[in-house]
């Protein structure tokens, strides 16, 4: 029975997280203004930052991933199996969602960075703020980051969750 | 198989060595990235204007608190290096604390913790020295590494090796999760005692 609560939350984990980097992936993507400055017009989209790209495709890939992971339960018989007999698939696993959270992690404080740069600017090299023209743009790379940020920490919860599921029977053995 | 064989190999006694150098390594990649950085400034003059025929000069200075991810970058990679600085002390004076499955636990979850914290200082300080290299002439943000070489030299030198700390961290978090599933005893004194399989 302990098992069965177990994969059920990591499963809804795993779907919270699909939807938080999905939410992300689709704010950032339609986020787009064109704003007139004087007789220049700027249009402000994601594609002009690097970092803002990173986060899309990281994001894509995380929600991806949530998104498959979400239909192994089919053969969870056989998973459970695996991690059992064989170690090297108990560390792959750890190793799988790790990889994913390091990826959600850079990705957010990437784009948290250059966002903070657009938001303030930086006086000290002439980078002038650019949220005063393009308000609506930066409202919703602020929503974008959140959602990032919430799957994030979805992400971090299932990475202790599932050592605590592993490691438990090594922990109850161990005298 | 042979992959359970690897990561029973992981865990013998030799590992405890490999482990070890990979720390150190970690630990002097990370420092070496935080001191770079943190002593990473440039003072330059510049002419920007001419009154008549008299140049008028103004001196700027490019320093690393001027960036918010430059900050951060400094602060995590002083934290890395000072946990890798606490484990590796932990791995050599810590022998005879008993070998309990909680301090492997909490071993593994502090480095995983600190993988994820070196990786997020790393991006944010490479992706904010791209614009600082390239600008970005959609926001009108001017590059500023053909005024300021010295300073961005540094800084790139400083990312490589918090790069090359992030690699170390994820071998070493790697390490530390399998020897979760087979504890072993470090020290050079007792014997390996042998795994428990499930």
């Amino acid at each position: 029975m302990v098992k069965v609560t177990q994969r059920l939350g990591g499963l809804v984990l795993r779907f919270a997280a699909f939807c938080a980097a999905l939410g992300a992936v689709i704010a950032m993507v339609t986020s787009r203004e064109r704003s007139s400055f004087f007789v220049l017009s700027l249009v402000a989209k994601y594609s002009d930052l690097a970092a803002f790209k990173y986060f899309v495709i990281a994001n894509a890939i995380v929600s991806v991933y949530s998104f498959l992971v979400l239909f192994l339960p089919k053969e969870s018989l056989l998973w459970k199996f695996v991690v059992v007999l064989d170690l090297f698939f108990l560390v792959n696993g750890k190793l799988t969602v790790k990889m994913v959270t390091m990826l959600l992690t850079s990705s957010l404080s990437a784009a948290a960075a250059v966002a903070q740069v657009g938001k303030r600017g930086n006086a000290n090299a002439g980078w002038l703020p650019i949220c005063g023209q393009v308000p609506r743009f930066c409202d919703q790379i602020t929503g974008a980051l959140i959602a990032g940020l919430v799957a994030l920490i979805l992400y971090v919860f299932l990475l202790i969750f599932s050592i605590h599921s592993v490691v438990d029977p090594f922990l109850l053995r161990k005298s | 198989m042979a992959v359970s064989k690897l990561v029973l190999a992981a865990t013998s006694t030799k590992s405890c060595k490999v482990l070890l150098g990979l720390r150190v390594l970690a630990f002097s990649a990370t420092l070496s990235a935080a001191i770079v950085m943190g002593l990473n400034k440039e003072t330059k003059t510049f002419v920007v204007g001419n009154v008549g025929n008299t140049p008028v000069k103004a001196t700027f200075t490019a320093k690393f608190q001027h960036t918010p991810a430059f900050v951060f970058f400094v602060v995590a990679n002083a934290m890395v290096s000072f946990h890798n600085m606490l484990m590796i002390a932990v791995h050599l004076f810590g022998g005879e604390m008993e070998f309990t499955s909680f301090r492997l636990l909490s071993v593994a979850i502090l480095d995983m913790l600190n993988v994820t914290l070196i990786s997020a200082a790393a991006n944010a300080a490479a992706f904010i020295s791209e614009v600082g290299k390239n600008g970005n002439k959609h926001a009108r943000w001017d590059k500023i590494c053909d005024r300021f070489a010295t300073y961005c030299d540094h800084g790139a030198g400083a990312l490589i090796a918090a790069f090359a700390g992030v690699v170390l961290m994820l071998i070493i978090s790697a390490i530390s999760i399998s020897r979760l599933a087979q504890p072993n005893k470090c020290s050079s004194s007792t014997a390996a005692t042998p795994p428990v399989l499930p």
